[in-house]
């Protein structure tokens, strides 16, 4: 299980709590997990969501490996100019 | 340049100040932009713009402009096909209106023509019939539950019912107990404050040709910071397959971020198969403020409590931005960086974003941070005021390390602020003296920075010189950085490689020049790259010394036997492996392809003084030191390039730069007259202090430093005036007249 | 609208061209003449990315008419040097990386050259006032006024 830290207009789709706990190797297992757990956070998911993973934001690549005791921190999908 | 960090390695080229390969090329007026492009037959296009800051078109009547003699094709929004995902259609209908137009200067129709006369004389032959509708300019007006309706039915899940429809998203982030946090804070200040919405103000406007067959094929040139997103939106909306696309990109007359959006190639693509001919369209100065991206226009609240000896208890902030007409989520990242300097226990960021009659929002350097921190860095600057402490000894004392958790939720590893803050606290600019009517302010500023999805291709040629492709347009000495690289990594000289920005046929595909990303990230392509090609050379040395490929390794541009038992051979140099490459296996050629993390978040410290004129209200900037964390600079030249650039583009943010609406709702200021950029005689010198923590996350330690240098000037600018005239501005721009006024006690 | 036939020097060059009445100098250059060294940024002679000399006096050539400039000398960026030789403060634009897009470059060599060739030794509050016509966007200016000075140094010493 890794613990995943949630911001916080996500929350309310999992009782309002700051960090749920889901069974995840990577980035995509970590998002399918947490849509069939709480469903209520699939539109935020499908419009696009970053990952921090032990302090490294990811964007998109899905096999970013996570391990039990990585740091994982929900974040909205980011862009720069 | 300073060298305060540690590096992790010695370099031979990376940390030089090489010649730029397109140098010759710029000085002598040859380098070609995306206006200085030219095909047999080509037509000239024009685009038709709304005069109304809000409106239903009722009917657009062509016939009289297409009779025109002269005229060879015109378009309109029914020419480009209908999008069903929501993001590709906001694109869609801001390139050509369909049902309403959303401010003023949106697109809502185009001609081809012979030359620009005669299109200027068919755009006026267009009949648009137009119905107004009640607008909208201002975030807070917009806010209001009675505002007019930009756009209706946009709405995310996060926006609690009842709310005005122009509130598109909400969005909330920290961690915490915020009432204990001020419970325990000696003094809280709560101020509100607003930001207007500037322009990136590249001296080059938007510029393509384009040519399309009746068969689909098509071809564009044009000045963009990303041709392979060109190509992903081109394609769809003119209903063809990217392979059929091929977009090169021009030299590019600065972005900033503005020239990540897609405007005028798909227009110029339906023009050209409609006419059979190739169409050019080439925006005037005009076009570019009223319909290409200006940044949010923001309103904010900041309420932080500190104690008397200067720890922040509590950090509260909720940012209202509107990105025009169309739905943005720039808050979220304004929302993320307006605390991410800091070391809190209670912190919390509430973002909202408002719908507008204004053009579009496009990207403008670290996009929504320098809002946020502005806010943000005024409120602590007026506690280190109100409680008397030094303010660079405050940031110190708060500031994030390797192991905060930050505001936006992950734990930082090695960064650079305190190192950044420690330097300006040792600069002699900190204690020099100041003089009467001055004022000395200091902020701090964050970025993100981003690596992203990248290809590189990398050839050895039969003479012993390198050839580098890569896909991500050069705007400010990028090519430079990318060919110092791959030097470093082969062991040969800069001078033996040349790199390029190849089209988009010829490599996969490359996001955007943004973000920060390129040095780091075609940086770190490049490098996998090189070591891709230099395996299958020391290959090739293993065949002609006849041993095992494991028993070669690579040192100083040269394959050697890995050790006494792999057998005495003298070094193979890479010119030699290169000069028999055809006789011993073929082409030799490196490439990488790959999502690149690890890009390392960066921060930068700028002190300013000013002197305001108490008789004018006008602001003089006397000195600026700009001091940041760069990982590595690959190329120095341009990482202070970076920081001075940005750091006068924030300069004019602070002082004089804003999108003026009248009552109609259409943009008063339309040029570069009226929008005043920074001059030179307006400026001082930019000192620049390169500081170099390594990123963890590449080999040679480098960061993005791009976009972090217009994060802090707006609050550096805005703290030393309020320390000079004594009295705080919470409204960006600080411009004679708002300054006057203060004075006056208005 | 009939056009109307120029003869003028450009760049050393007698040239001659046809052009509109309301044509600017600046389309001439770049649309008849193949010269697209000058840049339009805005038309309205607010940006100095277009400047050239015409009869040794610097003017944005947005604001010129094709048809003013009859008998007149020109010299645009393409003049600055000839062969495969640099002008000193082309070579110092590079040295010094007074560029970043490059954009506003040739305009900024043709006034700096204008300055030189008036005051070969100006001082940095001179040639910032004298710039002050030639926006540029990258590089907040301070590696563009090394460079002319480093030029302006090196000229006076050839």
């Amino acid at each position: 299980m890794v613990q995943v830290t949630l911001f916080g207009s996500i929350r309310a789709h999992a009782d309002g709590r700051a960090k749920v706990e889901v069974e995840a190797r990577n980035f995509k297992e970590l998002l399918d997990r947490l849509v069939e757990q709480y469903p209520g956070m699939k539109p935020q998911i499908d419009r696009g969501v970053s990952v921090a993973i032990d302090g490294l934001v990811y964007k998109e690549a899905w096999f970013a490996p996570i391990k039990p005791d990585s740091e994982v921190v929900l974040l909205p999908y980011m862009q720069g100019g | 340049m300073m060298d305060t960090g540690v590096s992790k390695r010695k370099f031979k080229q990376v940390g030089t100040r090489p010649a730029r390969p397109d140098g010759v090329d710029k000085v002598k007026g040859r380098a070609m932009y995306g206006a200085d492009m030219t095909a047999p037959g080509m037509l000239t296009g024009r685009i038709l713009r709304s005069p109304h800051a809000h409106a239903e078109i009722v009917s657009i009547d062509v016939s009289e402009a297409v009779a025109l003699t002269g005229v060879k094709a015109v378009v309109t929004g029914a020419d480009l096909v209908a999008q069903d995902d929501i993001a590709m259609r906001d694109i869609q209908i801001n390139v050509l209106a369909t049902d309403k137009v959303l401010y003023d200067g949106h697109a809502v129709a185009a001609v081809a023509a012979v030359n620009a006369d005669v299109a200027r004389a068919a755009l006026k032959l267009i009949k648009v019939t137009y119905r107004a509708l009640p607008h909208v300019t201002d975030v807070d007006a917009a806010m209001a539950p009675d505002a007019p309706v930009v756009q209706a039915g946009r709405s995310l899940e996060t926006v609690p019912a009842g709310m005005s429809a122009n509130v598109t998203n909400q969005c909330e982030f920290g961690h915490g107990n915020l009432d204990a946090g001020f419970a325990r804070a000696d003094l809280v200040i709560e101020r509100s404050f607003t930001t207007a919405a500037t322009h990136q103000g590249y001296i080059e406007p938007h510029a393509c040709l384009a040519s399309m067959t009746s068969d689909g094929k098509a071809e564009v040139w044009c000045c963009t910071q990303g041709h392979f997103n060109v190509r992903s939106i081109c394609a769809p909306l003119l209903g063809i397959e990217a392979s059929q696309l091929r977009v090169t990109a021009s030299e590019i007359g600065g972005g900033f971020g503005g020239k990540t959006a897609v405007f005028i190639e798909p227009v110029a693509l339906a023009l050209s198969r409609k006419s059979g001919r190739p169409v050019k369209i080439v925006m005037t100065r005009d076009e570019v403020f009223k319909a290409t991206g200006p940044t949010v226009a923001t309103s904010m609240d900041v309420k932080i409590g500190m104690t008397k000896d200067g720890r922040i208890t509590a950090g509260d902030a909720t940012l209202r931005y509107s990105g025009g007409a169309f739905p943005c989520g720039t808050v979220e990242m304004g929302a993320q960086s307006a605390f991410a300097a800091y070391d809190l226990e209670a912190v919390r960021t509430l973002g909202w974003n408002v719908l507008t009659n204004r053009p579009k929002e496009a990207a403008y350097r670290a996009p929504g941070a320098p809002q946020a921190i502005y806010a943000v860095e005024s409120v602590i600057d007026e506690l280190c005021q109100k409680l008397n402490l030094d303010p660079l000894d405050v940031r110190i004392k708060n500031a994030a390390t390797k192991g905060t958790l930050s505001s936006y939720g992950p734990t930082f590893d090695d960064i650079g602020l305190m190192a950044t803050l420690e330097a300006a606290k040792n600069h002699p600019h900190y204690s020099a003296p100041l003089g009467k009517n001055q004022g000395r302010g200091l902020s701090a500023g964050f970025w993100f920075n981003f690596g992203g999805n990248t290809s590189v291709s990398l050839t050895v040629n039969t003479d012993g010189t390198v050839s580098v492709s890569e896909g991500n347009p050069d705007i400010g000495g990028s090519r430079a950085s990318i060919s110092l690289m791959a030097a470093e990594e082969l062991g040969i000289g800069y001078d033996k490689v040349r790199t390029i920005i190849a089209d988009t046929a010829s490599l996969g595909h490359n996001d955007n020049t943004d973000g920060s990303r390129v040095t780091f990230a075609v940086g770190l392509a490049t490098i996998h790259a090189a070591r891709d090609v230099i395996k299958k050379m020391c290959g090739r040395a293993a065949r002609m010394w006849d041993i095992d490929e494991d028993a070669v390794t690579w040192v100083d541009g040269a394959a050697v036997p890995a050790g006494d038992n792999a057998g005495k051979f003298p070094p193979m140099t890479l010119a030699e492996i290169a000069a028999t490459s055809l006789q011993t296996g073929g082409p030799l050629a490196g490439h990488h392809e790959f999502t690149a993390d690890g890009a390392g978040v960066s921060f930068g410290v700028h002190l300013c003084d000013i002197e305001v004129d108490p008789e004018t209200g006008h602001t003089s900037v006397l000195r600026y030191t700009v001091f940041q964390d760069a990982g590595k600079a690959v190329h120095p030249d341009y990482v202070e390039g970076q920081m001075q650039g940005g750091a006068v583009q924030g300069i004019g943010w602070a002082l004089n730069e804003e999108y003026i609406y009248g009552r109609d709702g259409r943009l008063q200021n339309a040029g570069f007259l009226d929008y005043r950029i920074p001059v030179a005689s307006d400026l001082p010198k930019i000192d620049t202090v390169i500081l170099e923590i390594p990123n963890p996350g590449h080999p040679y330690g480098v960061r993005g430093v791009g976009e972090t240098p217009i994060v802090p000037p707006l609050a550096a600018v805005s703290n030393a005036v309020a320390r000079a005239i004594g009295m705080r501005m919470t409204s960006l721009p600080m411009s004679p007249p708002r300054i006057l006024k203060a004075l006056s006690g208005g | 609208m009939k056009t109307i036939q120029v003869a003028t020097t450009i760049n050393g060059d007698a040239t001659e061209f046809v052009c509109a009445p309301d044509e600017s100098l600046l389309d001439v250059l770049r649309n008849r003449l193949g010269l697209t060294g000058a840049k339009e940024g805005c038309g309205t002679g607010d940006c100095g990315a277009c400047t050239v000399t015409l009869d040794g006096r610097m003017v944005c050539s947005c604001l010129v008419l094709g048809a003013e400039v009859e008998g007149s000398t020109i010299t645009t960026i393409e003049g600055m040097s000839t062969g495969d030789a640099l002008h000193p403060l082309q070579q110092a634009f590079i040295d010094h990386a007074a560029l970043q897009c490059g954009i506003c470059t040739p305009g900024i060599l043709v006034a700096a050259k204008a300055l030189l060739d008036r005051n070969p030794d100006p001082t940095d509050t001179e040639l910032r006032y004298w710039l002050a016509g030639n926006l540029c966007r990258c590089t907040g200016y301070d590696k563009i006024i090394a460079a002319v000075q480093d030029a302006a140094a090196k000229m006076r010493t050839a």
